[in-house]
This record gives C-alpha cells, structure tokens and sequence, in this order.
C-alpha cells in the first residue's frame, strides 16, 4: 500500500509544484489546494499504514490488548486539514480581492507595490 | 486480568501527579491572556475608542509577565509544563529555557511599543477592522512559538501567527496592500507547508513530536534514518520564514504596503520567530547535522547579508530601504548559526534581540519623520532637523545602533560574530559582516543626510504649521531607543543572558532534564 500512495503523493507534489509555477493567481490556488491535500497524504504515509482496529481499550482492561492503529497522524492531519482549509478560502478571498482591485489576474502585472519605474536615490547631496 | 478499578489507583502510569507549582503557570499564562484579550477586544470590534485603552495596559501586564517569566526562568533553570497532564512525550509540552523567555520579554515590549504607536496611526475604520485584536493575536502566536516544547505545536503556532499577519497586512485593502499579500501569502504558504511536510517525515522516523524527546533520540538514529534530508528540509522553510536569500522576495514586495505600525510590528518580530525555530532545531536538536550544513548556511548569510544591504542602498523609498535592512540582519544571524560555536550562537541570539528592537524603532522613526516631512521618499524629503531636533537625534541613534557602531546594542553581537568568525579561520565570513557594517553605515547615513540634515525643499510648510506630533508615538519611539542605548551603554546583563542562552542551546541536558525528570533521576 505505502508504494502506491509513495506515488500518488509524488504526483501530487507534482502537479501543485506545476501549477505553482504558474503566472495567474488562479492557477496558483489550485496548487495550494493540492499542495494541502498532497501534506496531509504524506503524513498519513509517514505514521505507518497498518490494518488495525481502532485503539479502544476494553471496559474490563486497562491497557491495549493486541496491536492497534495509530490515532496520532490522523490527529495531525486534522489539525493540518483545518489549518490548510481555511488559509485557501483567506487566499480566495486574496486573490478575487485583488482580482477587483487591481484587474488582473497575472502576477507579471501585478505592479502597484513594486513600480516598474521605480525612481532612484538622489545620487549627489 | 487487572480490574478496572484496581487499575485507576495507579494513575502514576500515564499522568503528571504533582499539581503546577503556582510560578510556573507563568509558562503559559502569556499565550492564554494573549488570546483572551484578543477575544475580548474582537467582541469589542465596534467600540474603537476603548480598544487601545484596553490593548495597551495588557500588553504592558505582557511585558510584566513575560519579564517575570524570564526572571524564573533565569533563577530556577529551564522549565516545562505538560498538557492535559498527560506524561510526555503523550501530552503536548510547553519548555521555557533562557532562549525562549529572552525573546518572549523582548518581543513583548516591542508589542507594547507598538500598541502606543498605532493609538495614532491606525485611524477608526483601521480598528473596526481589527488591529488590536490582531495585534493581540499574532502576539499569542509568536509568544507560543518561542515558549512550546513540541514540534507540531511549532507549526499551529506558526500558522497561528502567519494568519493574524495576513489580517494585519491587509488593514484597510488599499491597491498596494492586495498587490503586497498575494505574494507574502502564497511565499509564505509554501514556507509553512515545507515546515509541516518535514515534520510529517520527522514522526514517521522518531515516533515523537517532543522535542526533548527528539533530542535524546536523534543520537540513537543517527547512523539510520535520513535526519540529513530532514534537517535539510528545516533549513529550506525555516530560512523562507526568516528571508534569507535566495528565498527573501516575499518581505521586500509586502512590508512596506500596510500601515506603518504593522511594518514595524513585522520588520521587528516575524522573521525572528524563523530565527528562533533555526536555532531551536538546527542549533539544539540536530547539531551534528547543522555543522554538516554549516559551510552552505554560510555562504547563504554572508550572500543575504551583503544583497540584503546592497538592496537597501538602492532605494528611494525610505521603508522599502528598511525592509532590506532586516534582509540583511537575518544574513548576520544566519552567520551566528553557521559558526555553531558558542560564541556564535549567542552573538545570533544577541543580534536577533537587538534586531527586534532596533527595527521596529527604525519603522516608527520612518513614521515620525512622514508626519513631520510628508514623505517616505528621499528625493523630496528633507529639513527635518529644522523642524524637530530631538526626532532627528534619536533617529540618527537608531541608524548608528542598525549600523553596528558603538556605543549602541547592534555593536556588541556583531563584535562577538567577528571575532567567533576569526577564532576558526572564517576571515570571509567576518569580512562580510564588516562590509556589510560599512555599507549599512553608508546607507543610513545617506538617509540621514538627504531627509534630515539637507534644507527643506522650497515650498515645504514650515514648522509652526504641522500639527504637533502624537505623544505616545514619540514616546513608543523615545522608549525603544532607550532599550537599545541602554543595551548598548551597559551590554553585561544581556551579553550574560544571550551567552546562557547559547550554552543551553549546545548541552540540551538542562532542557531534556525539565521534561522528563523521572527519567534523569533513574
């Protein structure tokens, strides 16, 4: 199973890293939104796949009695999911803002706080 | 089979027993009172005239107690406080070691400082938006940041912070600050997203998130596990975090769009907090494989700290000059970490609270001079000692002590970077951190000439027309030049403090000792 999803991580990666490279804004938050998902694969990869049953404790135990599957990274993919979900609809939110502002969607013209045509320092007193 | 109720006797097993000693809820009582003052003044978004009445005496209760928590800190050794009082490494640890409280008391006055100023430079429809609370926000996350002991919670305190940053950096949606937040926010989600794809590999070698945890095992897997690329990885998001070059286009392209008080906020504090996690996890979790980087980390200082000021040289806008500035600090810390000696880190560490000082109070002696000038650009400013002696005065303190000259706070960290440099044969690296000493001297003083000491140009209103300037920014600025002066006059304490700091960094005995005191005692 860790292969498989090796790959399809790999991929992911992949086609974020791809989009990223992108000059227009849109494009450019398709890659965040698969570059968070691509994460959260990853670390679920990481902590170890294993076919388990959850880790409940039986009302007579004390302790787990056989092998049982990790909570953790899926509690750190939680985590990871709510953090990545709300910073792209901030980014969504960014990007038509600036959409309306600015009218463009090409980060090439997106000028305003660097001016091409910036002036120079004085060069004497 | 044990019955259950046998087994809830010895709850020993899996929780903390002793309850919190009454001093130590200092460890997070400045994250907590954070996030509730910043509650509180959310539900108060429309009463704009009672938030900063509320804003500024808690961060001053801040500064308190996180000056109180670094006095503990100094006085009983590195302390931790462990969630839910779960055993660690299973609940998540808060661990406060001279590093993390110096930096926590530093950034809290700058916070306080900044509070004062934006009493006046952040207008009504700026506080509806939500300046204080997020002021009061990104305060939790950078004070959690230096203060927890778990790597993960690192990251939610990063993110906690990254967003609050992006509320504050769009305060007032001008065309300039949307065009400025594309790219910081976009460069710095890939920052943050390296930060979480390393810590994902780090549990699935260690099996742990504690970092004294981590500490103890890195030895162990050391021959086994890839903790190069791991390491490696750090290194990438935590530099973008930090703005070193080649990966620093984000801050020139955002800094100087928001209101002036958020520049300084930012320029004095968030790219320290990349330091801080450099130092945390380059410095005292991986040691072995930062000297393994530390020719690359080098060259990239030396490379951050000479563009860094080269770009400031270059610019007619006085803030875009300043954003450069902090570029090129980060270069000098950067140094500190690559050396790795002791004398190294804590000339790292002295450097980046000098940094957090001086910056800000460089920003809001930009500000100053706006208001009593009109203008941020050099070409049309100018005459501004005519018009208020004591603001020039202090200004010309701040490009000194930026500059690295005596008698002011950034002349002791940068001698001991030189002469830590010199002590190994790196004669480059001190030549850089020299060179880019002068260049800085050059261009501050060009700063300083040009808007300060040249006439006013013709048709400028005179002095007796402006209106008077605001008191508490004055004073926000007049108390952190005193920091840095007094820094600078009297350096002994600080100097003490940064080279405890560095120690406990190299010998994380202390640190590992404060998390797991069973063990130790075993």
């Amino acid at each position: 199973m860790e292969p498989i999803l090796a790959i399809l991580v790999g991929a992911l990666f992949t086609v974020a890293i791809y989009l990223f490279l992108s000059k227009h804004v849109i494009r450019i938050l398709m890659g965040a939104a698969i570059l968070g998902n691509a994460v959260n694969l990853l670390i679920f990869t990481a902590g170890r796949v294993t076919r388990e049953v959850p880790p409940i404790i039986p009302g007579d135990a004390d302790a787990l009695t056989g092998a049982a599957a990790n909570p953790l990274p899926q509690a750190l993919i939680l985590t990871a999911i709510v953090i990545s979900f709300s910073f792209f609809a901030f980014l969504l939110v960014l990007g038509y803002r600036a959409f309306q502002e600015l009218e463009t969607d090409s980060s090439d013209d997106m000028r305003v706080a660097e001016p091409v045509g910036d002036k120079s320092p004085p060069a004497g007193y | 089979m044990a019955g259950k109720s046998e087994a809830l006797q010895d709850l020993s097993v899996a929780y903390v027993m002793q309850p919190v000693a009454a001093a130590d809820w200092l460890i997070v009582a400045p994250v907590i009172w954070c996030i509730l003052i910043g509650a509180v003044l959310l539900m108060l978004r429309k009463r704009t005239d009672l938030q900063p009445l509320i804003a500024i005496p808690a961060l001053a209760l801040l500064v308190l107690m996180t000056l109180g928590l670094l006095v503990h800190v100094f006085q009983s050794g590195t302390l931790s406080m462990t969630m839910g009082r779960w055993l660690p490494p299973f609940g998540i640890s808060f661990t406060v070691d001279l590093l993390g409280a110096f930096f926590a008391a530093t950034s809290a006055l700058v916070a306080l400082g900044a509070g004062i100023y934006g009493r006046s430079d952040v207008d009504d429809t700026g506080r509806r938006y939500g300046f204080y609370p997020f002021l009061m926000l990104i305060m939790a996350g950078i004070l959690g940041a230096f203060l927890t002991g778990d790597i993960f919670n690192l990251y939610v305190w990063f993110e906690v912070l990254l967003i609050s940053s992006f509320g504050l950096l769009v305060l007032g949606s001008e065309k300039k600050q949307l065009d400025g937040a594309v790219k910081y926010a976009f460069l710095n989600l890939i920052a943050t997203t390296l930060f979480l794809v390393a810590t994902g590999y780090l549990y699935g070698l260690f099996g742990t998130l504690n970092m004294a945890d981590i500490a103890i095992k890195a030895s162990e897997l050391r021959g086994t596990a890839p903790l190069m690329t791991l390491v490696t990885l750090y290194l990438l998001a935590f530099a973008m975090k930090a703005a070193a070059f080649p990966v620093n286009f984000w801050l020139p392209a955002s800094y100087h769009t928001p209101r002036l008080v958020v520049s300084a906020l930012f320029a004095g504090l968030l790219t320290k907090v990349g330091i801080y996690a450099l130092l945390r996890i380059l410095g005292m979790l991986f040691p072995f494989e930062r000297e393994e980087l530390s020719f690359l980390i080098a060259i990239a200082a030396a490379l951050t700290m000479i563009l860094g000021v080269m770009g400031a040289l270059a610019q007619n806008d006085i803030r875009r000059s300043l954003g450069f500035l902090v570029i090129s600090g980060i270069g000098v810390m950067m140094a500190g970490l690559a050396l790795g000696s002791p004398a190294g880190l804590s000339g790292a560490i002295l450097y980046a609270a000098h940094s957090m000082v001086v910056m800000t109070a460089l920003y809001f002696a930009a500000g100053v001079a706006a208001r009593l000038g009109g203008s941020f650009e050099l070409t049309s400013a100018g005459g501004l000692y005519t018009k208020n002696a004591a603001i020039a005065a202090m200004t010309l303190m701040l490009f000194l002590s930026v500059a690295g000259l005596p008698p002011f706070s950034g002349f002791w960290p940068k001698i001991m970077l030189v002469k830590a440099s010199l002590d190994i044969g790196a004669w480059w690296l001190a030549g850089a951190i020299l060179v880019t000493g002068l260049l800085t001297t050059i261009t501050v003083g060009r700063i300083w000439a040009l808007a300060y000491w040249r006439p006013a140009p013709a048709g400028d209103p005179d002095a007796a027309a402006l209106s008077p300037l605001p008191v508490g920014a004055t004073m926000a600025l007049a108390g952190l030049v005193a920091i840095t002066v007094a820094a600078g006059v009297w350096p002994e304490p600080v100097m003490a403090l940064a080279q405890d700091a560095a120690r406990g960094l190299l010998d994380p005995s202390a640190y590992v000792l404060s998390v797991f005191p069973v063990e130790a005692s075993q």
